[in-house]
């Protein structure tokens, strides 16, 4: 790259100033004023809506494979999931994830 | 407890917070050392490259800084691009506020500050399951879940900078990210409105997967919220 010294670091310290500002502007600004009842029941799904879109594009498209659905990473997705859902339990299903990855890419080479 | 009067207990929900963040350092440390190794190899000192870990503190938009700056970007483009994948963030500090609205000011900067992914989805959880949860016992435990997170990021960063060496693609560590989520987020699909805004957001993420700046996640998750809210509202009426 060629960027001098001070354009590097404009760039680090508005991206630090500017994710901040994200992180901050509710939490921070809005604190624990009231917020009508319409926007709360929205933010309600916050977690269940901005998740399984970042994940998705990784689970049927990943980088590691070219963006080639591959059947371990399904499978081992696939697990994660029944197993989060069935049991609750994050360190079981992300075990289950991992081991199924795993077994199905040993079963497939 | 239940039915008695809850005590406030920060030092358990610290713990208990401490217990849910620590998986995810399975993603942490690769994904950590992994930008040491690119910042390093794209030419970037290594002052700079931990200033991004520490000052940041955000992997993917760190990623897409990195990744424009080798392309020779133009600056603006550089920010606009990496902040663009940050926009969540603020629907998370939107959905936090109201459980971390009423703490000191300077915890909430401080909460601001870490609010990761990682950090986010493991103590929204914890609140929305314990409603009953003091302001204390809520700081605690998001101090908790980002205790392990926040200094493993900065001392990956460092070694995969210093040492050069990112966990070799065999081990497929790439797939942690999508199971740590998914291992994360299955619990909080309690209700139909929760599962049918999941499946909207993962539906409409990969339909406007084409969307440039990352902006196709920030659609489907206004509609993903939208559809979670009227189904609440559609079910609470057929009562």
């Amino acid at each position: 790259m060629n960027y001098s010294t001070p354009t590097i670091w404009l760039i680090i310290v508005c991206l630090a100033l500017g994710t901040f500002g994200l992180r901050f502007v509710f939490i921070g600004l809005v604190g624990d004023r009231e917020m009508p009842a319409w926007l709360l029941r929205h933010l309600r799904y916050t977690a269940v809506a901005v998740m399984p879109g970042l994940i998705a594009p990784l689970v049927l498209w990943p980088a590691a494979t070219g963006g080639q659905s591959d059947p371990a990473r399904l499978s081992a997705a696939g697990a994660a999931l029944a197993v989060g859902i069935l049991t609750k339990n994050v360190i079981g299903a992300i075990v289950s994830g991992i081991v199924t990855l795993y077994a199905v890419q040993y079963l497939l080479t | 407890m239940g039915r008695f009067m809850a005590i406030s207990n920060p030092k358990t929900a610290y713990w208990r917070g401490f217990r849910a963040g620590a998986p995810f350092l399975l993603v942490i440390v690769p994904f950590g050392a992994l930008f040491g190794v690119v910042g390093t190899e794209a030419g970037l000192p290594l002052l700079e490259v931990m200033a991004f870990s520490v000052l940041v503190i955000a992997g993917a938009a760190q990623f897409t800084a990195v990744q424009l700056m080798t392309e020779q970007a133009p600056t603006i483009i550089v920010i606009i691009s990496a902040l663009a994948v940050n926009l969540r963030m603020a629907m998370y500090s939107a959905s936090l506020a109201q459980h971390l609205g009423a703490a000191p000011l300077w915890q909430r900067a401080f909460i601001a500050y870490l609010c990761v992914d990682q950090s986010y989805a493991c103590s929204i959880n914890e609140y929305e399951s314990r409603p009953n949860l003091t302001i204390p016992e809520k700081v605690a435990f998001f101090v908790g879940s980002i205790s392990t997170v926040a200094p493993m990021w900065y001392i990956s960063t460092y070694a995969g900078a210093v040492l050069g060496m990112a966990i070799p693609p065999e081990y497929a560590l790439d797939f942690a990210v999508p199971i740590t989520f998914l291992a994360i987020i299955a619990p909080a699909l309690r209700t139909l409105p929760h599962v049918i805004a999941a499946v909207i957001s993962a539906a409409l993420a990969l339909a406007f997967v084409w969307v440039p700046y990352n902006l196709g996640l920030i659609i489907a998750a206004v509609f993903a919220m939208i559809a979670g809210a009227q189904s609440e509202l559609w079910l609470e009426r057929r009562r």
